[in-house]
């Protein structure tokens, strides 16, 4: 069975058709790529996945139960985590407050912790501290751990992102655009950290991209998504010389 | 012929601000506890010879507020109150707190090595004893420290919603009310005996020792009506906890000036004074430690979260509804706290108390001292009451000057004096010769 399925998802937006029949199967430690032109549906479908929409047809399973329709933090704290193709930090918190934030479903402590500082909840809190200065060397950004994210350049920024979607723990990562607007040398330094990511921990990681580079390199299985529907899938040697890709990206020939 | 030399305002300008710097560098190295020291000095000197003193600066008493009620109401005697405070507060002070920094950071080094809790309770019971002092020599004082104290704990518990949660609730005035009726109600049918509830049920003697539970009691009502607005209010986000929080406001005043059974829009009287300095100093110092306790938490952080960017807050794991219900009831329960300690210390209230002023008040002294920050919400409190009661003698008029205080602050310093800070207990306690503070902090900010 998958780490993560999804069988015949479609959602519609009012009229708008957005995703259509959707099927996804994503295996342990795979790195899954999804490419399409502009608006093709790509973040939708990781809004639907996440819980952020709830999928009008379809079901969708992590590690065998049903996650449909739950909320999003509740899917996410079952082994979802993500990324946001524009960044969505939080601007009046230093890194390593994202970090911990992240963490906040496996806090041990309840109220009475958070209201009287109770011995449990300083050694939870130290624990929780701990785990994130970890990942925070694992991104190299330890040294930045007390700024505020706005103060980091944009680069870093995008680790933060990363680093703060590990820390909830995920099963499998979602990672919408990682590389989008890198210079080259950022670029490079992105595409190490997920393949560090994802041979350290041995993740699953879904991942959208624009990048041909990127997604060659990086993804074993690709999906291209045109009009919200699946036109092409297989290995990345597959995917380059598919006529149908090319039509989507390109524009079909027209015969006069 | 020689130009007769004329001032340089520019350069008298500058040599003022170095003189200044080079005075506050001095100071850098001053810890808390020869602060509180210092101004015990300052405040003994006050009962020892502040008559005689006061009558030789032109004054008919010592100035009670720092001489901020003189201001307006008598100008003329406002330079004596001047000289009075720099005499007797100002300069012993500051010479007390700079002779005593020495052995001040080595008490402070050796609290360090004991358990926090030690060094919080000298700190508090001196920070008391000033405050006892200051207040032993006048009844205005007095009531003004408790009203001061208790706009603490309400600005607090408002800056939990609008500050560290970002969103804009006015319904704080109501929750006031429902924790001073909620907390009269309690005392006055179990320990006091009067015409409208009749008989005291319990002795009067153990009123004081349970007036934490009519306290708590009262927070709790305040919670329950915070769920009342909660509910429908925080499915969505921006202006709706607004309108609805306002609305709730004028719905629990014209509740209560219909409720004939608390007396209508004539309110209810006769509250005995439980609410005394001590009692008001451990709420309000309570309710500092617990509010900051909880925003300072991992926890509580997730009020930011939700404040800056829901959707990746709940991507995240964090529980968005859960938070913001939790802290809007907290809230809701600190501000009926502070209701309760305010009923007890007037000895009256009626609905009218808890109106639009009520709320522009709280308002101001949230967005005056600045979001997110306890510290702010401590200065704005303290800050705001000094200039409310100096603008006393102008009377309706009041309320012109502090609007357009208010729109001044919010153009020149959209999120107040000292926002967006952390407060760190331990740090405040520290010895202050060691390492030097307040870099990090500016850069952040």
């Amino acid at each position: 069975m998958p780490l993560l399925e999804v069988s015949q998802m479609t959602h519609f937006f009012g009229g708008l058709r957005a995703v259509y029949n959707y099927n996804l199967a994503i295996e342990q430690g795979q790195i899954h790529g999804l490419i399409g032109p502009n608006g093709a549906g790509k973040t939708t479908v990781f809004n639907l996945i996440t819980g952020i929409y709830t999928p009008t047809e379809g079901d969708i399973f992590l590690d065998g139960n049903s996650i449909k329709g739950l909320e999003t933090n509740r899917i996410a704290s079952q082994g979802l985590g993500r990324t946001f193709q524009n960044l969505r930090l939080w601007r009046h918190m230093t890194v390593i407050e994202h970090v911990k934030l992240a963490r906040y479903s496996k806090l041990k402590y309840g109220l009475a912790g958070a209201f009287f500082n109770t011995p449990k909840r300083v050694r939870d809190e130290q624990d929780t501290a701990a785990i994130a200065m970890e990942l925070l060397e694992l991104m190299e950004l330890a040294e930045q751990a007390n700024q505020l994210v706005t103060n980091l350049p944009y680069g870093a920024q995008r680790r933060v992102e990363l680093a703060r979607a590990l820390a909830t723990e995920p099963k499998v990562l979602f990672l919408d655009e990682p590389t989008a607007g890198m210079n080259p040398e950022e670029l490079n330094g992105m595409m190490k950290i997920i393949r560090e990511v994802h041979s350290e921990l041995g993740l699953a990681i879904f991942l959208i991209e624009h990048r041909m580079k990127v997604v060659m390199d990086l993804c074993e299985y690709i999906q291209t998504l045109d009009f919200g529907e699946v036109i092409a899938e297989g290995t990345p040697e597959e995917i380059r010389s598919d006529p149908k890709v090319i039509d989507a990206y390109l524009g079909k020939e027209v015969s006069v | 012929m020689q130009t007769p030399k004329s001032i340089n305002f520019l350069e008298w300008g500058e040599r003022i601000k170095n003189w200044w710097a080079a005075l506050w560098a001095r100071y850098q190295d001053v810890p808390l506890i020869s602060w509180l020291a210092a101004l015990s000095v300052s405040v003994t000197l006050e009962i020892l010879i502040g008559d005689p003193f006061s009558r030789i600066m032109g004054l008919s008493k010592p100035p009670a507020l720092f001489g901020v009620s003189l201001v307006l109401n008598k100008p003329a005697l406002f330079p004596g109150a001047i000289f009075y405070m720099l005499l007797i507060y100002l300069i012993p002070t500051a010479l007390v707190a700079y002779f005593s920094k020495g052995i001040g950071n080595k008490i402070a080094g050796a609290l360090m090595k004991s358990p926090l809790i030690i060094t919080a309770i000298i700190h508090l019971g001196m920070i008391y004893g000033v405050l006892h002092l200051w207040t032993v020599t006048s009844d205005y004082r007095l009531l003004i420290a408790r009203l001061v104290m208790i706009a603490i704990i309400v600005t607090l518990s408002l800056n939990v919603v609008n500050g560290y949660m970002g969103e804009f609730s006015c319904s704080h005035p109501g929750f006031m009310a429902l924790g001073a009726y909620g907390a009269s109600v309690f005392t006055l049918v179990f320990f006091v005996t009067e015409n409208r509830f009749g008989e005291a049920l319990m002795q009067p003697a153990l009123g004081p020792f349970l007036f934490p539970v009519s306290l708590i009691l009262g927070g709790l009502l305040s919670s329950i009506g915070a769920l009342l607005v909660a509910i429908p209010s925080f499915r969505t986000r921006g202006d709706y906890l607004a309108i609805i929080s306002l609305a709730f406001m004028f719905i629990v005043k014209s509740l209560f000036e219909n409720l004939e059974v608390v007396g209508g829009a004539r309110g209810i009287s006769n509250q005995p004074n439980y609410a005394n300095l001590p009692t008001v100093f451990v709420w309000t110092m309570l309710s500092i430690w617990i509010i900051n306790n909880f925003v300072s938490s991992t926890m509580g952080k997730g009020l930011n979260a939700v404040r800056d960017g829901e959707l990746a807050a709940s991507a995240m794991t964090v529980n968005t509804q859960k938070t913001k219900m939790i802290a809007f009831l907290f809230a809701a329960f600190w501000a009926g706290v502070g209701g309760g300690l305010f009923a007890h210390v007037i000895g009256y209230i009626n609905p009218g108390t808890f109106d639009i002023r009520k709320l522009a008040e709280v308002l101001a002294m949230v967005y005056f001292g600045g979001l997110n920050s306890v510290t702010g919400s401590v200065v704005g409190a303290v800050g705001f009451s000094l200039i409310n009661e100096s603008l006393r003698p102008l009377g309706i008029y009041k309320w012109i000057i502090i609007p357009v205080m208010l729109i001044l602050i919010m153009i020149y310093r959209p999120t107040g004096l000292i926002a967006f800070r952390e407060f760190n207990i331990e740090a405040l306690f520290q010895p202050k010769d060691t390492q030097k503070e307040g870099g990090i902090d500016h850069a952040a900010a």
